[in-house]
């Protein structure tokens, strides 16, 4: 029975949703479901949320490596929701939006949260040179494909791809470089994009029937599917 | 009571003040105005400062939006002549609805040059009549009112009658592969490099002692994606658990944390080591999506793991996280359906799986012939894709280069049928 519910109900709902698709009067439908989930997940927040808690509290009481982190973690979790909940620092109204301007909730977000989030993607600058640097080294056939076509790609999107490519006659035009890196992006690079995409489609349905057939059953925790 | 003529102001000038040119515009289009019955009754003729009257839309139409439920009535309408790109007098247009012959009501303004609109506020039963105002910085004109029109509701979407057709075909094509299969047929899978690594991958992390990191992605449980790795966490968990090795699994939805721990917990029951099980190799971190990549590098320098899996829905992440799995010299097995971090993770991962191999992966791990025969229904899509991509190229280039209407037909109908929506 643990496994047969949720087994029907992933039967049923994937079945009302496909055929929604085709059916005007249904169509609203999908919409309803997401926000069935909606209130689920708002409801799993709370395990969520207990699980930091304990993972962290845990951590401290053992003294645990890297202990301070879990301080932090812990004021700062029930710090911003003594903050959200209360709506501290805003015009006083328990209507308002917990991120109304001027709020604590607000300032602390824009001026902590933010930077932070700033900064971690800013980290993503350094990590492409990296990767680059690997994956650009011409070790073989296909790496020194990806090498030329980046470099054109890379010099085709300044000024001076189009400064050094610029003597190129206009009934040759496809060979200078800012053409050439455009050619690129739109046709190999667009035609492989799509074949993937066709793949992930057929796959999607392939995996969706499984799921709603019921053979695929991993994902409820039974390995014998 | 005297016979007027309005002006601009909203009052109304007497006929015999009017100059005999006034008069004229003035009679002709008050006539003109006979026409177009009921819709000028709240009207005002209006003059502008050269004493022409601003020409209203015409040909104005209302119809039923197809294959809907009822929700939807499109209206089109030529724009008004003093509607000009260059020194043209409408401002905009007043969109005013009727329902069940009430009051009119204003629905929409729209900007000049609007020919169209689409009215999604109806319901099925009720009567809608529509008249567009022409508006200029000084006047307005009125069009004629459409007749009253009731929504209709539609059971079927037969604009969607070809897709609804292939995801047929490609869904019996599924489900007879794995009836075949269960009847015995031995079918031939390609091999998928990244998921035959995941035994020594696991056996890597026994070896040195350190644990294997799963990530999941950041999207929740109505994430196909997720589902997919969560499907193979199964199977990976299940050599975990068999190989006694540790796993750590940071995740970014409550959700899935729950699903995560039940899937591993099946596992290790599966694997004879119930006992071995705990919670905390799940835990939840934060929803915040670099909040999450922040914790998760944490845990990779500080643990060291052996082998990551990143396998689910990533977006800018992808690369920070397999940057950092790779600088502590994890094995990394990766997949995602979005190609646009693809490039990352074969840049940055010992393996990838590719969009479909992902949701191929645990019927792959699996090897049971009912989930491998699903994989061989995708096939048959594909060889429908390659027939129609090769047709669709020979149709678009004949047609185009030699003109040959036949094949610009093929081209066209090839396009309405799989862009249709």
């Amino acid at each position: 029975m643990r496994r047969l519910i949720p087994l029907a109900i992933t039967f049923v709902v994937g079945t009302v949703l496909i055929v929604s698709v085709f059916t005007p009067p249904l169509e609203n439908i999908e919409r309803t479901f997401t926000l069935f989930f909606d209130i689920i997940a708002v409801f799993a927040f709370f395990l969520g949320g207990g699980n930091l808690l304990r993972v962290h509290i845990s951590k401290l009481r053992r003294r645990k490596q890297d202990w301070g982190f879990s301080v932090v973690t812990i004021v700062g979790f029930l710090g911003m929701l003594m903050i959200g909940l209360f709506k501290l620092g805003g015009s006083g109204n328990i209507a308002a939006p917990v991120d109304e301007t001027g709020s604590l909730f607000y300032i602390i977000f824009d001026a902590v949260l933010v930077p932070l989030q700033s900064t971690m993607y800013s980290l993503l600058a350094f990590f492409v040179a990296s990767a680059s640097y690997r994956a650009f080294r011409a070790k073989n056939r296909e790496a020194t494909l990806l090498l030329i076509a980046a470099f054109v790609i890379l010099l085709g999107r300044t000024p001076f791809g189009t400064m050094v490519s610029g003597w190129i006659p206009e009934w040759l035009s496809i060979a200078q470089i800012p053409n050439l890196a455009i050619w690129i992006m739109n046709s190999p690079n667009l035609a492989g994009q799509r074949a993937i995409l066709i793949g992930i489609g057929l796959g999607v349905i392939s995996m969706s029937l499984r799921l709603i057939l019921g053979i695929e059953r991993s994902y409820l925790g039974d390995d014998n599917a | 009571m005297p016979l007027t003529c309005p002006t601009a102001s909203g009052g109304s000038r007497s006929i015999r003040n009017l100059k005999p040119l006034q008069f004229i515009v003035c009679a002709l289009l008050v006539v003109g105005s006979l026409g177009q019955v009921n819709a000028q009754s709240d009207s005002t003729i209006l003059f502008d400062s050269a004493m022409n009257a601003l020409a209203p839309v015409t040909s104005l139409l209302a119809a039923d939006h197809k294959y809907d439920n009822g929700e939807r009535i499109d209206l089109s309408w030529i724009p008004s002549i003093d509607d000009q790109p260059v020194n043209g007098k409408i401002t905009g247009y007043g969109v005013y609805r009727l329902t069940n012959a009430g009051n009119p009501a204003l629905i929409a303004d729209l900007p000049s040059g609007s020919s169209t609109f689409s009215d999604d506020n109806v319901e099925p039963g009720s009567d809608y009549s529509y008249y567009i105002v022409a508006r200029s910085a000084y006047e307005s004109a009125v069009s004629v009112r459409t007749a009253p029109l009731s929504p209709q509701r539609e059971w079927l979407n037969l604009n969607r009658g070809f897709l609804f057709l292939i995801a047929a075909l490609i869904s019996a094509a599924v489900i007879y592969f794995v009836q075949s299969a269960k009847r015995g047929k031995k079918l031939f899978v390609r091999k998928i490099s990244g998921l035959e690594a995941i035994d020594d991958a696991v056996g890597r992390a026994t070896e040195m002692g350190r644990p294997v990191l799963f990530i999941p992605g950041i999207h929740d449980m109505d994430d196909v994606q997720t589902l997919a790795a969560l499907t193979i966490l199964g199977r990976v968990s299940r050599t975990i658990a068999d190989y006694d090795t540790k796993i750590f699994m940071p995740v970014a939805r409550s959700l899935v944390m729950t699903a995560a721990r039940e899937t591993i917990k099946a596992s290790y029951q599966a694997a004879g080591r119930p006992d071995a099980y705990s919670d905390d190799m799940v835990s939840y971190v934060t929803d915040e999506q670099f909040g999450y990549v922040a914790a998760v590098d944490g845990l990779m320098v500080r643990e060291k793991p052996a082998t990551v899996f990143l396998l689910g829905s990533f977006f800018a992440e992808s690369l920070i996280l397999a940057e950092t799995g790779n600088s502590v010299g994890a094995i990394q097995i990766a997949g995602t359906a979005r190609p646009a971090q693809l490039p990352f993770f074969i840049a940055a991962c010992d393996f990838t799986l590719i969009g479909e191999e992902l949701f191929a992966a645990s019927a792959y791990l699996a090897g049971e012939p009912r989930q491998l025969g699903s994989l061989k229904g995708q096939d048959v899509g594909k060889a429908v894709a390659m027939v129609v991509i090769v047709v669709g190229a020979l149709a678009a280039t004949l047609g185009e280069a030699w003109d040959i209407s036949f094949m610009q037909n093929i081209y066209h109908w090839l396009s309405s049928v799989f862009s249709s929506n």
